[in-house]
């Protein structure tokens, strides 16, 4: 894996700090050589070239960047990739099988949780965490679990549904 | 956004950390929850040489009580532990009552208490929470630990008392000598934002007698502000309508709220007051349900 960075011309190649980094993403492992001031989110998109974490406002405020790293929630446009050394990510690209969608994916397909979709897979990730937590949450919960992630489209109302709609799908598996 | 270059650490233990802190230079800076530090390098408002991430140091991530009911709170301790502890309903009403406030979920999971403190930002929640029970920050150094109250500890906006080769380790609440009652307030636009106008009230009871009382406000002047006499006018008497409405008063009167995008000075000064009233006759309430 490369990343190309910008050259600011007033340091040698070889005084830039880099970090060789192992982690495990959607359960490969892998081993990256990164700057330290690469974000999480750089890393996954350009990086391991998964581009399903999408970077909305690049402030920590709207969560369309939200993976799981070792099952936590976080904004991964608020954290340095050098910090998933050891660790492990979870992006949206791991939430389906080969052959399945993953229940939060179908329920958000069942109940139109999805308009323009750019804030979809924050929202998932974020349910993931949710459920993993909590499988039977009210509506409340999810209301009160997803007041992180911004959606411009749909006004909310299915993005809940969908989720209850995952909760009911995955305690009758 | 990429902040600007700087070189990482992640130490495995105290000393190894301020003893990179202490060789690291002009500028370096602790990296906890980084939910305030990150932003700000992005933004280039920080600029570190160097960032010491402490996540990889064991046994800072706890909260716990003391038998004597003194609550500490590790320099690892997130936002999200606080709002799911079992600890804190009983005892902390305050903190019970900001820790869902804080940002939001996501941000919880990751954000901290004590780099919230040391962030001193006027907007901090927990700088007024900590501040209104009388809390202290502990810090070590290379030659030791020393505790700093935290009305000593937050110099001004963004700046606090830790000398360049200290780390803040841990937050430290003193116990309740009689029954804890008050909470925390805050009105913002939606979650996440920082707050309007934020106000914590910690009281404490002897009786019916409050012996202590803590008012401090968030997002309304260049610094957390803590309205000593509004907390004044509380103690030594029970609570009565009479001096709830002197302390809401009072309170607005040490605000220095500005008018801004978020709302007016005077509409954030009356919230002040409303907010003081609002604690304390809820405080009230349950005092007479436990009676």
């Amino acid at each position: 894996m490369t990343i190309v960075y910008e050259d600011r011309g007033d340091e040698a190649a070889s005084a830039v700090p880099m970090r060789r980094i192992r982690f495990t993403i959607n359960g490969e492992k892998k081993i990256a050589e990164v700057e330290p001031r690469l974000l999480l989110s750089h890393l996954i998109r350009r990086g391991v070239g998964l581009t399903g974490t999408h970077m909305g406002c690049d402030t920590t405020n709207c969560g369309a960047c939200t993976v799981l790293v070792d099952g936590q929630a976080v904004k991964s446009c608020t954290m340095l990739a050098v910090q998933v050394d050891g660790r492990s990510v979870e992006t949206v690209e791991g939430l389906a099988s080969a052959s399945e969608l993953h229940p939060l994916q179908e329920g958000f397909k069942q109940e139109h949780g999805l308009q323009c979709g750019f804030c979809t897979p924050g929202m998932m990730m974020a349910a993931k965490a949710l459920l993993a937590r909590n499988p039977d949450p009210t509506e409340e919960d999810v209301r009160w679990a997803l007041s992180g992630n911004l959606c411009r489209c749909t006004g909310y109302q299915n993005i809940v549904k969908s989720v209850l709609w995952a909760a009911a799908k995955l305690r009758s598996e | 956004m990429y902040p600007s270059r700087f070189r990482y650490e992640a130490p495995h233990s105290l000393d190894e950390a301020i003893s990179l802190l202490r060789n690291g230079g002009d500028y370096a800076k602790v990296l906890a929850g980084g939910q305030s530090l990150v932003p700000l390098m992005k933004l280039r408002f920080a600029s570190p040489e160097l960032v010491v991430d402490i996540n990889n140091i064991p046994g800072l991530a706890y909260h716990r009580a003391d038998p004597d009911g003194t609550l500490r709170i590790g320099a690892l301790c997130r936002h999200a532990d606080l709002e799911r502890s079992d600890l804190l309903p009983g005892t902390q009403p305050t903190m019970a009552a900001a820790a869902p406030l804080i940002a939001d979920p996501i941000v919880r999971n990751r954000g901290t208490l004590v780099g919230s403190l040391c962030h001193a930002d006027p907007q901090g929640d927990w700088a007024s929470v900590v501040l209104s029970l009388g809390g202290s920050v502990v810090a070590q150094g290379p030659a030791g630990r020393r505790t700093i109250p935290l009305a000593n500890f937050v110099l001004g906006p963004f700046e606090n008392a830790l000398a360049p080769d200290e780390i803040a380790v841990e937050a430290v609440i003193p116990a309740a000598k009689g029954a804890r009652a008050g909470g925390y307030l805050k009105l913002e636009r939606r979650v996440g934002d920082f707050a309007t106008v934020g106000v914590a009230v910690s009281i404490e009871t002897s009786g019916e007698v409050v012996t202590r009382a803590g008012i401090a406000l968030t997002g309304v002047g260049g610094a957390t502000i803590a309205a000593t006499d509004a907390a004044q006018a509380l103690v030594g008497k029970p609570l009565s309508a009479d001096s709830i409405g002197q302390a809401a008063e009072l309170a607005a009167a040490a605000a220095q709220p500005r008018t801004d995008h978020r709302g007016s000075a005077e509409y954030k000064r009356h919230m002040v007051a409303t907010f003081v009233e609002r604690i304390l006759s809820r405080a009230d309430h349950a005092a007479e349900r436990a009676a």
